[in-house]
């Protein structure tokens, strides 16, 4: 394969939290060299002093294959990421029917690797059909390539079956991702409680569920030594407890959504459904909070908790609505937001976007590193836009950030040294 | 022009310049109501329809009534017997109507919001007779009225809500009036029936009634609404009644002209005790449906007006 170099790039390592102004050589895939200074050398490509950082692996996207084509394919999903930074995206098994056996997993992998220009790494169910009564076939999936096991939002009540099913998934090393929630708090919810909550009239739950959920779930994880990571935390009163197991030296991280650190509660509005996502949108404290336990490492990736949805679940009354949003194209210039508001630096952000997610599930990629495969994004974090969601390349339009003013631009974007974005038009 | 809104779909965004303009004309239209001869033809050729998603007999007769006293042709229509049931969205319900070129469209849903969804996507005036636990700007209005007649003014009064305030969209708008207005507002009930962060409505919460009730002017009850309760909220309705239900003895705490108000239908002897609601010297139960005939052609009258103007300017 033909050597790339890329030169007068602002380098960011979220490894060594470092932004250095450097040239990038690239062979057979993979990076080769990483030089600071300029290279004048023919065939160079000259960044412009742009910035170049690791790709972005989003853990938790929702492909919509099997079953809902129709609102994301493999093919519609893969050109939004490539336009978003997303280099791997960690797919989601809360598909139709859900991914707990080896064989739906294959078909996700055949139907990716014909169709998606970035790079999968897919998760399978923890429990069959994610109904929280049996364990799936966690060996043979882990050899089919499961990087991690979770069942997205459905909370598995039965206390009986998770502790059995994290005892099995301990004994194979298998990472396990947990939606802490207690689930009979947050029935029916779809906002937070408090004022606005109230006023609206909307069904919803208070911000201690989650912590509840978080609660047990560290318990069972003390009890069977699990690798557990909690896909998303939102509320300050969460933190605390997840602050201590860590600290007790317990294998477990957490990660949180780019909209709960964007938006809060208040955007809902005169219910406006794009912005129902689940776990609900949080009160601005919270969302405070959880920027800061980024910053400070509490809390060690974000994702884009990519959900599509088409216009017929969302143009409903609230309550009915579907939950969720779509993000893969929107994740960098959101990201801006923290950066220019100066809440975290870039390298903070690479860091939580793309280094630890690919270290958590043990993903070679995510670092500026020699040897790491070539998954890079050249980006903008300046440049202005206004975001029209009719032309997302997601089939799914539900961006919580239509008409919003943005900044951060995608220039370019490679898989493993080869290009598959080139910039607007 | 003192009313400028094109729908009614809640008293969050009303002026209270706007609302005593119609609390005015409602007071002319009371006059009307009890004339020989009831009727006006302000609404004459335009259409009204009511559309109900909810069960609702006393809020559909009055708007009905409303409407054909002045002179619209009023339509019915319960939604819970036709489309729904075939799955049809309510986007395309309100799509389907508004070819039918209603003029004012009057809508009661189960789900809040769920009127101003349907607003969006109509050229007509909406106004909400209810949506979830959200807003009903009616009842409010006509519980304002039935206040300022009794009253003599509506500022600077102490009322007491109480009760289910959590599934009460009847309280909601009254506590959005009521401050608007400048009253002092206190809230009174178990507290898994006052809905979270209503401390910060600007209310006051009591958890006792005689501590709630203490001088008050108005003494507002609300249905426990069974109908919308998942989880026990309340552990029987025998001790609710014992604590917050309204009889003599709780009533003695308010000042001994204070008015008793309901906004129906009543669960004797759960949230209300028979003798309190039948005492022609407390009980303005009867008033408040009848201004609610009159609140409701004020309020169909002043948004058709402004239908009009609008119209007219293209």
């Amino acid at each position: 394969m033909t050597e790339l170099v890329l030169t007068n790039a602002r380098l960011i390592d979220p490894e060594a939290g470092t932004e250095t102004l450097g040239t990038l050589t690239i062979r057979d895939g993979k990076i080769e060299t990483i030089t600071g200074g300029r290279t004048d050398a023919p065939g160079s490509v000259d960044c412009g002093g742009k910035y170049l950082a690791p790709g972005i692996v989003d853990l938790g996207v929702k492909v919509c294959e099997p079953g809902e084509r129709h609102k994301e394919s493999f093919r519609s999903a893969g050109r939004a990421a490539a336009a978003g930074g997303v280099t791997t995206m960690v797919t989601r098994a809360d598909t139709l029917p859900a991914i707990d056996t080896p064989e739906t997993l294959e078909f996700v992998t055949r139907r990716a690797a014909q169709d998606s220009l970035v790079r999968i790494a897919p998760m399978a169910a923890l429990t069959k059909e994610r109904a929280g009564r049996e364990m799936v076939e966690i060996g043979f999936l882990l050899d089919a390539g499961a990087v991690a096991f979770s069942d997205g939002d459905a909370v598995t009540t039965d206390t009986k079956v998770l502790s059995r099913a994290f005892t099995y998934a301990r004994s194979l090393g298998a990472l396990v991702i947990a939606h802490p929630q207690e689930p009979g708090l947050s029935k029916g919810a779809a906002v937070t409680s408090g004022k606005f909550a109230s006023l609206r009239g909307l069904p919803a739950v208070s911000p201690m569920a989650e912590r509840m959920g978080l609660d047990r779930d560290i318990a069972l994880v003390e009890m069977t030594g699990v690798r557990y990571h909690a896909d998303q935390i939102t509320t300050r009163r969460a933190l605390p407890a997840l602050e201590r197991a860590k600290a007790n030296g317990f294998d477990i991280t957490a990660g949180t959504s780019i909209h709960h650190l964007t938006l809060n509660q208040l955007d809902v509005g005169d219910y406006r459904t794009f912005f129902k996502i689940k776990p609900p949108l949080r009160s601005e404290t919270d969302r405070l909070a959880v920027v800061e336990a980024v910053a400070s490492g509490v809390i060690d990736t974000i994702s884009s908790f990519h959900t599509p949805q088409d216009e017929e679940s969302k143009r409903l009354p609230f309550e009915e609505a579907a939950s969720g949003a779509v993000g893969l194209e929107t994740f960098l210039p959101a990201a801006m937001r923290l950066y220019h508001a100066d809440l975290l630096s870039l390298p903070q952000i690479f860091r939580a976007i793309s280094l630890n997610p690919a270290k958590r599930l043990g993903l070679p990629c995510g670092q500026l590193a020699a040897g790491a495969p070539a998954d890079l994004v050249l980006f903008d974090p300046d440049a202005p836009f206004v975001l029209d969601r009719f032309r997302l390349r997601s089939k799914s339009k539900n961006t919580p950030f239509d008409g919003h003013r943005m900044e951060g631009k995608v220039l370019r974007t490679w898989v493993g040294g080869v290009e598959v974005f080139g910039g607007e038009e | 022009m003192t009313f400028r809104a094109r729908h009614l779909l809640g008293i969050e965004p009303l002026h209270p310049v706007e609302i005593t303009t119609l609390l005015d004309l409602a007071d002319d239209y009371v006059g009307l109501n009890r004339a020989a001869v009831k009727h006006s033809d302000a609404l004459a050729g335009l259409t009204q329809i009511n559309m109900f998603f909810e069960n609702s007999t006393r809020t559909q007769a009055s708007f009905e009534l409303a409407g054909k006293r002045l002179g619209a042709d009023v339509m019915n229509m319960s939604m819970q017997a036709s489309s729904i049931k075939k799955g049809e969205t309510l986007i395309d319900t309100a799509l389907t109507l508004n070819a039918m070129h209603p003029d004012l469209l009057v809508v009661r849903h189960p789900h809040s919001g769920a009127v101003d969804l349907l607003a969006q996507k109509v050229n007509c005036a909406v106004l909400n007779a209810g949506d979830g636990r959200h807003e009903h700007p009616t009842q409010a209005l006509l519980d304002a009225l039935t206040i300022r007649r009794a009253k003599g003014r509506l500022h600077r009064l102490t009322i007491a809500i109480c009760g289910d305030i959590a599934h009460s969209r009847v309280a909601r708008s009254n506590i959005l009036l009521l401050g608007k207005m400048e009253n002092r507002v206190r809230l009174v009930g178990p507290p898994t029936l006052i809905p979270a962060g209503a401390e910060d409505w600007g209310v006051e919460v009591y958890g006792d009634m005689a501590e709630g009730l203490k001088d008050c002017d108005v003494v507002m009850m609300l249905r426990l609404q069974k109908e919308r309760m998942d989880g026990g909220f309340i552990p029987s309705e025998r001790e609710y009644f014992h604590r917050f239900g309204l009889d003599a003895a709780k009533l003695a705490h308010a000042k001994d002209d204070a008015i008793v108000m309901h906004p129906g239908p009543m669960n004797r002897g759960v949230e209300i005790d028979g003798t309190i609601a039948d005492d022609i010297n407390r009980s303005v139960i009867q008033e408040q449906v009848e201004m609610g005939v009159a609140v409701r052609m004020a309020a169909m009258d002043l948004l058709a007006l402004n239908l009009r103007e609008a119209r007219a300017n293209g």
